[in-house]
């Protein structure tokens, strides 16, 4: 009996944070009652045991288990619970000594532990699933020699196999791909160093500055150089990805996981060195059939971003052969099979290999699964923004370069449309539009990359022969048959697919379900009653908070410092001199645009010069009629009641502006506190030069903690409202950022990272001065 | 001899009537046997030399009061005062009354030897005249000769050294009043008497007040027992003031009251057809109303707007008196009597008011929604003695686009008036008791009317209380073609059409009511007995 002969073990298990590793967890605790667990788990910030606790108890895998031991349950884990600390990524698992006392007590390790993405880098992929299982191996040699190793695999190990993949080591397969796994180490590992070398040429550097300006545009020096190092490092584990890609394909594997576990296997197998081990490898690991609950799944899976792009419209075609095997398997089956192996213990011939998979003997067909999919969105759509049910596309199974194709244009064509957006000096709903292209874009590139990535597995031709698991199924006793069935042919696939895994990949995905016939419509306001912009208001006019920071031009007014200046300059002009100022003003408008956009407070500090010479006092009387004439004209007023709401509500309020102080005085008393640009004077006149630094870009952000430090405010308690990119050092530092009438890149940033959007309109139906000139003064 | 104001009765063979709205005008056709149409009286005849009847009106005061040359002497500080942009409607040609009379006071005053002279204007909380605006009031010669020096003064309610508190009345209403203009061994108030409250005591106790004093009378209670409040025998707001000017004149401040009133010739000959009954309309009135109506069809909202603000009408001085001010005041309530009334009988189910391009408080400005509703419940509803022509529980019918638009310079806090407090409750009391204190108090607001060209904080807050009257007395207010989120915001009901309007009324008012069709401007007042 199964739980008879686990009973009074204390067996390891590795990558229990994982989907297979949680099941196998609390399977374990659950009807095994009297063994004990240990699980090894990187410490990470909050120590082991504290991941443990929030990373595998909190699951809602454990509900069933909590629910059946009610009280108890905290006393019942913590007396067959051990965790112990360790990352298969180091030689000697990084164990410390009790940890190290703990694993030799285990007379079972199930090694569960793998990077399971398709896409992980090649030296990442080659650290924990290719040397992974040879260190585990290495480890339990030193500590207990007589431990069983049951290493978890995949059955896509067999490579791009077509026909029958026996359950045996690849070793002793005939066409398995012969290669040796310790120059494909130093290989992997030399490929990070020089992926990171070639990050690093002038030209590449160059290429990612230019990344940084053309994503944030002109946000000052630290933002651009800290997003431009991370657009190298991006490029580095993309480098790195791509290496992997292409050596998996080179050598006959779909991607980088199966190229890696596959040299795992022949690894560990040539290292083991007489340590008993088995080898278990599963197909597409899925929602359970049954156990702990009918659904449960923990972490997006493989198959999971496909069906919900398909259910989202978003995936018009998936490659495919429709009558292919899509080999999916219950993970509460994956269980069993560990659990009898484990229970069952080491062949005496050696190391044995047991698949996990239906597909040889209950099959389920590609064209079989897309019917089911097909049928069960149709009667239960996703729902569009406007709470619209989705239809869902009818798939003709092209080959994988045509989707490929298409897909490929289709990013191409929105990303230039984008670019075209970006550049455009848009506003407010257009701004808009141009956020949503990206996300078009974004939903393209991500359909691209699925077809990419799993397009191979829908395209196998493999068949994963279980003679060895309907072998280890016949020799369980009846009851442990029940309990611990690992016999695929118990699956049927519709019910499977309508009542178990789409449900519970839907749930898990939380989109947004269309309402049923007869339904009541979705109330788009939450739980709070409040829509997602009145709660972030909610937010914003907390009392908790305790500064709110503001930008001016296009914040609160629709103008900026050329208008200021124009209106300023033709004050005491005459007509004549006003019109040959306008027609050099749009002369030079398109440079100073663009000089504005390359650095605003190189732009500043030119553009200032045009001052020079100017009689200061008159500037001053001339700029509180400048804001009476123009600039109140052209404000927002939604904007200045946001200011008063914040003062009545105590909060500080502060100004940080380039416009000059003759401008903005008339604006003293709307704020505690007015940081503008200021130019120096010489007898009566203003020579054009900035007295302080222009407050741009990050100088604002410093200006804005400065103001905190000096008032003993906090910056998580800041609410910041800007306009443009240029803005961005103030909004990230700020607590609260508030993007007010985005420009392109502010709004695509603003939308991407959940910031609160206001638009702020000038007052409607009131005057719209055509050009910023001043009325003429009369003597 | 001008023809007196007269009530027509609707029948079959009756054209559509003219009907204002806003920056335009429709023609309406009335229910025929059950709607009247009240029109105003001709224009009475101007006076042939208005700069003579002025120097005549100054040796010759009324009351108790001394002629104007032997109150003045060397070494005096003398102030005047007079009525700000808000008066007349639409402003006059030049020159305007305010320019003729205070050219004949200067005229004075020089030949007296009187060098210490301030013009101010009588704001109250209205906002700050622009340069151009008190050109066009008093004339450039006036202007260039006092506002280099400093000499022409805009008054400031909110000026903590520009006000003196000369104490209470007798019912404990604070009198605080400019300081210049009661510390001066003068006061002349220069008046344009446009209808029949403008003038009296109110031009000082209010005109040049301050919002701690103005609180006492600008209220809710004080409006709802003002009917109406244009006339003064029935005008709680009338007696408030009284009561203040009396207390001013026992405090010493001695004030020689000018006040000047028009006909009501409102349009300049190409838009005659405004002035006239619409059966006497001649080819040429045929033709500019057609060509009015197609240009305003042409042009956008912004375009028409500033054609119409730069209406000027050819108003002719029709009288002037000096002297002591109940005395001078009674003589022109009479002249604007003569010149408005209008003999009405009976109360009618329906009132159906035009409101035109311009009300007090949007000279160049926009006519923002809560102005019209002060337009058409404060000013036009009040336009009677007796009682109100629509019965009480029956339905107030305006007419005007009001559209969702505001001037960010001119009306900062009716815009966040209208967001915030309407938003809440339209409810006089209610937005008196929990908002006025919070917008009359506000540093921004009193900022932007100190030193711009803004309306005092409060000011959208006794905009509603002028309606507030008319509000208690009508069962439902439709506004015929006027934005609908903006009508409802206001708690009124929008309607696209007056048939509409009319079938919106009839759960109020039944199938069948009467109507009544106050065809103003020209200015008039309804005599209802």
């Amino acid at each position: 009996m199964l739980r008879e002969d686990l009973a009074g073990r204390r067996v390891a298990v590795t990558g229990a944070t994982g989907f297979l590793g949680t099941a196998l967890v609390e399977r374990l605790l659950r009807a095994v009652p009297d063994c004990q667990v240990a699980v090894l788990v990187r410490p990470g910030r909050r120590g082991a045991a504290e991941r443990v606790r929030r990373e595998i108890l909190r699951n809602n895998c454990f509900d069933r288990l909590r629910a059946e031991l009610g009280g108890s349950f905290d006393a019942e884990i913590g007396d067959r619970l051990i965790s112990v600390a360790g990352d298969v990524g180091a030689d000697g698992l990084g164990l410390d000594a009790d940890g190290e006392e703990v694993l030799a007590g285990c007379a079972t390790v199930v090694h569960s532990a793998a990077t399971v993405s398709f896409d992980s880098p090649l030296d990442t992929a080659v650290e924990v699933n290719l040397l992974g299982p040879s260190r585990v191996a290495a480890a339990l040699r030193r500590l207990n020699p007589g431990t069983h190793l049951v290493a978890v695999s995949t059955a896509y190990v067999a490579g791009s196999r077509r026909g029958p993949a026996p359950e045996a080591p690849l070793a002793e397969t005939p066409f398995a791909t012969e290669v040796a796994w310790r120059p494909e180490v130093d290989a992997a590992r030399r490929a990070r160093a020089d992926a990171d070398a070639a990050s690093r040429e002038p030209r590449m550097l160059a290429r990612f500055a230019r990344e940084a300006r053309g994503e944030l545009g002109a946000a000052g020096t630290p933002l651009l150089a800290s997003r431009a190092e991370r657009a190298r490092e991006d490029w580095v584990e993309r480098r790195m990805v791509e290496i992997g890609k292409a050596r998996a394909q080179g050598l006959g594997w779909p991607d980088v996981y199966a190229y890696s576990k596959a040299l795992g296997e022949r690894a560990l197998l040539e290292t083991r060195d007489g340590l008993a081990v088995s080898i278990v490898r599963p197909s597409i690991i899925e929602s359970a059939l049954s156990e702990p609950v009918p659904g449960w799944i923990r972490g997006f899976r493989m198959a999971d971003p496909v069906i919900i792009g398909y259910a989202r419209g978003l995936l018009r075609e998936f490659p495919g052969l429709p009558e292919g095997i899509i080999d999916v398997v219950p993970v509460d089956l994956v269980v069993a099979a560990v659990l009898a192996v484990a229970a069952r213990g080491p062949l005496p011939g050696g190391p044995d290999v047991v698949h996990a998979a239906s597909g040889a003997r209950n099959p389920l067909r590609y064209r079989q699964l897309v019917d089911l999919v097909r049928e069960w969105f149709t009667e239960h759509p996703l729902a569009d923004v406007n709470d619209q049910p989705i239809a869902v596309p009818e798939w003709s199974f092209p080959g994988r370069r045509t989707v490929a194709r298409q897909l490929h244009q289709a990013t191409r064509t929105l990303g230039a449309a984008e670019t075209a957006l970006r550049v455009l000096p848009l506003r407010g709903g257009r701004a808009d539009l141009a956020a949503r292209l990206e996300e078009r874009r974004d939903e393209a590139e991500r359909a691209l990359s699925y077809v990419e990535l799993y397009g191979a597995y829908t395209e196998t031709e493999a068949v994963f022969q279980v003679d060895r698991l309907l072998g280890l199924h016949r020799s369980l006793a009846p009851e442990d048959q029940r309990d611990f069935g690992m016999d695929p042919a118990v699956i049927d696939w519709r019910r499977y697919c309508h009542e178990v895994y789409l449900p519970s990949v839907v749930a898990h995905a939380r989109v947004r379900r269309a309402p049923g016939p007869g339904g009541r419509r979705r109330d788009p306001k939450g739980a709070t009653g409040l829509t997602r912009e009145e709660r972030g208001r909610r937010a914003i006019l907390s009392p908790e908070r305790q500064l709110a920071v503001f930008d001016l031009e296009n914040t609160l007014i629709a103008s900026n410092v050329v208008d200021s200046y124009a209106w300023l300059a033709t004050r005491h002009q005459s007509g004549r001199a006003r019109a040959g100022f306008v027609l050099r003003a749009l002369r030079d408008a398109p440079g100073m645009l663009a000089a504005d956009r390359a650095d605003r407070g190189d732009f500043l500090r030119a553009f200032y010069r045009r001052y020079e010479g100017a009689p200061v006092e008159r500037l001053r009387a001339d700029g509180w009629e400048l804001w009476h004439d123009l600039l109140l004209a052209k404000s927002f007023p939604a904007g200045l009641r946001r200011v008063r709401e914040h003062r009545a509500l105590g909060h500080r309020t502060l100004l940080i502006t380039g416009a000059l102080d003759v401008v903005v005085e008339p604006l003293r008393p709307l704020f505690d506190e007015i940081v503008c640009a200021r130019l120096g004077e010489r007898s009566g006149r203003f020579d054009g030069e900035l007295l302080d630094a222009p407050p741009t870009g990050e100088a604002r952000a410093l200006l804005m903690a400065d103001y905190a430090v000096e008032h003993g405010l906090a910056l998580e308690e800041a609410v910041a409202y800007a306009d443009s990119a240029s803005d961005l050092p103030m909004l990230e530092a700020a607590g609260h950022p508030v993007a007010v009438n985005p420009e392109t890149r502010l709004a695509a940033i603003a939308r991407r990272r959940g910031w609160h959007v206001e638009h702020w309109p000038r007052a409607p139906g009131g005057p719209r001065p055509l050009l910023p000139i001043g009325p003429m003064a009369r003597r | 001899m001008p023809r007196p104001g007269f009530v027509l009765d609707v029948d079959a063979s009756t054209p559509p009537i003219l009907t204002w709205h806003g920056d335009g005008f429709r023609l309406e056709r009335l229910p025929a046997d059950r709607s009247r149409v009240i029109y105003a009286p001709e224009p009475v005849p101007g006076l042939d030399d208005p700069d003579e009847a002025i120097r005549h009106a100054l040796t010759h005061p009324l009351g108790d009061a001394d002629p104007l040359p032997d109150l003045l002497h060397p070494g005096m500080r003398l102030t005047i005062a007079f009525d700000d942009v808000s008066l007349p409607l639409p402003p006059m040609r030049r020159p305007d009354n305010r320019q003729r009379v205070i050219e004949a006071v200067l005229d004075l005053a020089a030949t007296a030897g009187v060098d210490d002279v301030v013009l101010i204007a009588a704001l109250a909380l209205h906002r700050r005249m622009t340069e151009a605006e008190l050109r066009h009031a008093l004339g450039d010669r006036v202007h260039d000769a006092f506002a280099p020096h400093g000499r022409l003064l805009q008054h400031d309610a909110e000026d903590p050294d520009g006000l003196v508190h000369l104490g209470v009345t007798d019912l404990g209403e604070d009198i605080e009043i400019n300081r210049r203009a009661a510390e001066s061994d003068l006061l002349v108030y220069v008046n344009i008497n446009l209808v029949s409250m403008d003038g009296g005591h109110k031009s000082v106790a209010t005109g040049l007040s301050s919002y701690r004093s103005l609180r006492h009378h600008h209220n809710v209670r004080t409006m709802r027992h003002s009917r109406s409040f244009m006339d003064q025998h029935r005008s709680e707001l009338h007696s408030s003031n009284w009561r203040m000017g009396r207390s001013i004149a026992a405090a010493g401040v001695k004030v020689f009251q000018i006040e000047t009133t028009l006909d009501n010739n409102a349009f300049p000959s190409g838009l005659g057809f405004l002035q006239k009954r619409e059966w006497e309309w001649n080819a040429r009135d045929r033709a500019g109303y057609l060509a009015t109506t197609a240009a305003i069809r042409a042009g956008s909202e912004r375009l028409n707007r500033s054609v119409f603000q730069s209406v000027r009408a050819p108003y002719s001085m029709t009288g002037v008196w000096a002297g002591e001010v109940e005395a001078v005041h009674a003589a022109t309530t009479e002249a604007v009597y003569r010149q408005q009334l209008v003999a009405v009988e009976g109360q009618t189910d329906i009132a159906l008011f035009g409101l035109p391009h311009v009300c007090p408080y949007n000279v160049n400005s926009i006519m923002n929604p809560v102005l019209v509703m002060c337009m058409g419940l404060g000013y036009l509803f009040n336009l009677y003695r007796g009682r109100p022509i629509v019965r009480e529980g029956g339905v107030a019918i305006l007419s005007h686009p009001t559209p969702w638009a505001f001037h960010p310079v001119h009306h900062p806090s009716y815009i966040d008036f209208f967001e915030e407090v309407l938003a809440e409750t339209t409810d006089p009391i209610e937005i008196e008791k929990n908002y006025e204190e919070r917008f009359a108090t506000d540093e921004w607001y009193r900022h932007l009317y100190r030193t711009g060209h803004a309306y005092h904080g409060v000011h959208p807050f006794y905009m509603w209380y002028w309606g507030a009257h008319a509000l208690e007395h009508l069962g439902r207010v439709i506004i015929v073609g006027g934005d609908p989120a903006a009508v409802r915001r206001l708690g009124f009901v929008p309607a696209s059409s007056l048939d509409d309007a009319l079938e919106m009324a009839s759960d109020v008012v039944g199938r069948d009511p009467s109507i009544s069709h106050f065809h103003c401007p020209p200015v008039m007042m309804a005599d209802v007995t």
